[in-house]
């Protein structure tokens, strides 16, 4: 399998319903190689639906999303996508190991061991490797979990949440591995509602709020201050007469 | 690649199975209640009824079945690990195909702690004719899996998976049990009629076919929303 | 609502009305009597309830691989007349089977394929009513997986046992009796068109409900 090869993807006016709850509508932006983007917003913004219409799992119920100049789709598009879901997407009853390999292998890569064994090498956990998944810590699933997002080297990495359960040496080691695969060239997307930790590393801040986008930045600094303004400023325009807000 | 998806997703059900032995002991003990609850039910002054056993023993093959199937998807939704599967980019039906044989291999374990029980408890000569009773066993529990993993694979998004697996399933798979009921019964006479068996077993491998290709096909379809 | 739908209920109305004077009229069968007539509404419910079956398989295996949600009301309205003629033709079935066969029921081929059948459509509403969002794929692929499933159950209890009057007695009936069945065929069958094309419009009006909140964009 060849992965799809594109250095930018376009997110353009996708809208995702479930029946009549509205998870998104309208939204765009662009996201580029070497370049980190945040996805910010309390919970049921939309931002796991966001990032799913990116894995492919969802297909948006109207606009479009284009990896690179479009073309790109399938098995080939699945192939340069990687994503570190919600919950570890590990099996807990086998090792770490195992676990790496198996995934390796869907992933078409030749050498399940030696890629396994890199894995864990940067997840830290090179002595654990013949360890049960269910007897580690969350941080330790965490970074597994990572691993095995990242084994075939994929150039676009969604990531939800990452921050969850990480203690602060974990997240700084987190951070530092994002950044690299952003100096690697990868387009990094990732969803958070923790502000403190993505300070500082994101190039790009999209603002979701109930399924829309209120506030794009490059660049960001104090994002703290820029979400409690903005989040204030969009609570007082919904508590105007709205009926589609329910 | 697509046989190596198979065997890697068939060796990681199989490893995962080993390590907690969780399915196989809470359906084969299921499977054993049931059968009996129906020697409770069936068996009168020590003797079951004629063709009884047959019955009987496809019962707990079904109802066992259905247990495992439910169990072993449910196991792939704690971590989401159905939606990483889905996300890599192995062909979905090599997917269909390991989860499959897992069932099938799982199935085939439990009957044959089966299958000498019932012989055991019922005066059935199950044991004469092996070779006959494992190609009706095997076609059966195939014809039976296969319709069961794409339902069960599917049902993962679902609310109220766990009801209405035996709801789709049990109205479809009703010629596998006819077939592999009265084939087993052909089996249990005195003097057993092979064209009556020939039929039945025919019937069970198209049955088979038809059901493996079509779920092979609709797999994808199935699984992306 | 379509030019037709008016007229074509009123005539539908005028021909059940008719048809029970029809099936009065008609001669007593010798051997059965009274109880013959069930008939004139076992065959026609039969075959619509076979008709719905087939529209309701199609339309879920366009669905599947077209994506078309025309497609999938079409099927899903077909699914719930299919539950609704299954229904009457096997209350119908053992009217008649207690004079002729002397029994409620019979385990013959056409009677328990038809159980089962209405069984499958049955549990296809049950995934639509419970199976929560996206169930409207998975009941597509339970139809299709029915109508694969046909021949196979009809051969099965066919091997099981089988007795049941053959159709190929209908085309040679007599005038007296083969008029007010095919009346009351044609009513069944404009019944059915009229209550799929209604059932239909019900799922049509609901989309466009969602269509409408959610293009209420603000």
């Amino acid at each position: 399998m060849t992965p799809a090869d594109f250095d930018h993807l376009t997110v353009d006016d996708v809208s995702r319903h479930f029946g009549r709850r509205r998870a998104l509508s309208h939204i765009s932006f662009r996201a580029d190689r070497g370049a980190i983007l945040g996805l910010l917003g309390p919970n049921g913004a939309g931002k796991s639906t966001m990032l799913a219409l990116l894995a492919t799992l969802l297909r948006p119920t109207s606009g479009r999303i284009r990896y690179g100049d479009g073309g790109a789709a399938g098995a080939a598009l699945r192939a340069a996508i990687g994503v570190l879901g919600h919950d570890v997407f590990l099996y807990p009853e086998l090792t770490a190991r195992e676990n790496l390999e198996f995934f390796a292998g869907l992933y078409g890569i030749a050498d399940l061991g030696a890629a396994a064994s890199r894995a864990l090498e940067t997840a830290g956990l090179a002595g654990r490797g013949n360890d049960a998944v269910s007897s580690f810590s969350r941080g330790m699933r965490q970074r597994v979990a990572l691993e095995r997002a990242l084994i075939h080297q994929p150039r676009l990495v969604l990531l939800d949440e990452p921050f969850t359960g990480l203690d602060d040496a974990s997240a700084e080691a987190l951070g530092r591995r994002l950044t690299g695969l952003r100096a690697g060239g990868a387009i990094v997307i990732l969803a958070t509602h923790d502000l403190d930790l993505a300070q500082g590393l994101l190039d790009r801040a999209v603002f979701l709020r109930d399924g829309r986008v209120v506030h794009a930045a490059d660049r960001p600094d104090a994002l703290r201050a820029m979400y409690r303004d903005l989040m204030a400023r969009v609570g007082t325009a919904a508590d105007a007469p709205d009926l589609t807000s329910r | 690649m697509f046989g190596r998806i198979v065997w890697l997703v068939l060796r990681k059900d199989f490893m995962i199975e080993v390590r907690s032995l969780e399915t196989a002991y809470t359906m084969l003990f299921f499977a054993i209640s049931c059968v009996l609850v129906f020697a409770f039910a069936l068996v009168q002054e020590g003797r079951a009824p004629e063709g009884g056993a047959a019955g009987i023993l496809w019962i707990a093959i079904a109802f066992a079945g259905t247990l495992a199937l439910g169990r072993t998807f449910e196991r792939e939704r704690q971590a989401e690990t159905l939606r990483a599967l889905l996300l890599a980019p192995a062909a979905r039906p090599a997917v269909y195909l390991g989860k499959l044989l897992g069932i099938v291999a799982l199935l085939s374990a439990a009957e044959t702690v089966l299958v000498p029980l019932v012989a055991l408890l019922f005066q059935a000569p199950l044991l004469a004719h092996p070779i006959w009773l494992a190609l009706i066993l095997l076609t059966g529990t195939v014809g039976f899996a296969a319709v069961g993993t794409l339902f069960a694979a599917m049902l993962i998004r679902a609310r109220s998976r766990d009801v209405l697996l035996p709801v789709l399933l049990y109205p479809i798979t009703v010629p596998v049990i006819i077939a592999g009921v009265r084939a087993t019964s052909v089996l249990l006479e005195p003097d057993v009629n092979t064209g009556f068996l020939q039929v039945w077993l025919a019937l069970l491998v198209c049955f088979d076919v038809v059901f493996v290709t079509l779920a092979l096909w609709t797999f994808e379809p199935l699984m992306t929303d | 609502m379509p030019k037709w739908f008016i007229p074509l209920a009123i005539l539908c109305g005028l021909m059940c009305a008719t048809a029970p004077i029809l099936v009065a009229q008609a001669p007593y069968e010798s051997t059965m009597g009274l109880v013959q007539k069930v008939f004139y509404v076992h065959l026609p419910s039969a075959w619509m309830f076979l008709l719905a079956a087939i529209v309701c398989g199609i339309a879920s295996v366009r669905y599947l691989f077209g994506g078309d949600s025309r497609q999938d009301r079409l099927a899903w309205a077909a699914a719930e007349l299919a539950v609704l003629f299954g229904v009457v033709t096997l209350v119908t079935g053992p009217l008649w089977a207690r004079k002729a066969w002397g029994v409620w029921w019979q385990w013959d081929v056409r009677l328990t394929a038809s159980l089962m059948g209405w069984m499958v459509a049955v549990a296809y509403l049950l995934l639509r009513k419970y199976g929560g969002p996206g169930s409207d794929k998975l009941a597509a692929g339970l139809a299709l997986f029915g109508m694969a499933n046909v021949p196979f159950v009809y051969i099965s209890v066919n091997y099981w046992r089988t007795i049941h009057p053959t159709t190929n007695v209908v085309p040679t009936l007599p005038t007296s009796f083969g008029v007010p069945l095919w009346f009351s065929a044609a009513a069944f069958l404009l019944l059915f068109v009229l209550l799929l094309r209604l059932r239909m419009r019900l799922e049509e009006q609901r989309a466009r409900i969602d269509a409408l909140y959610l293009s209420m964009d603000t």
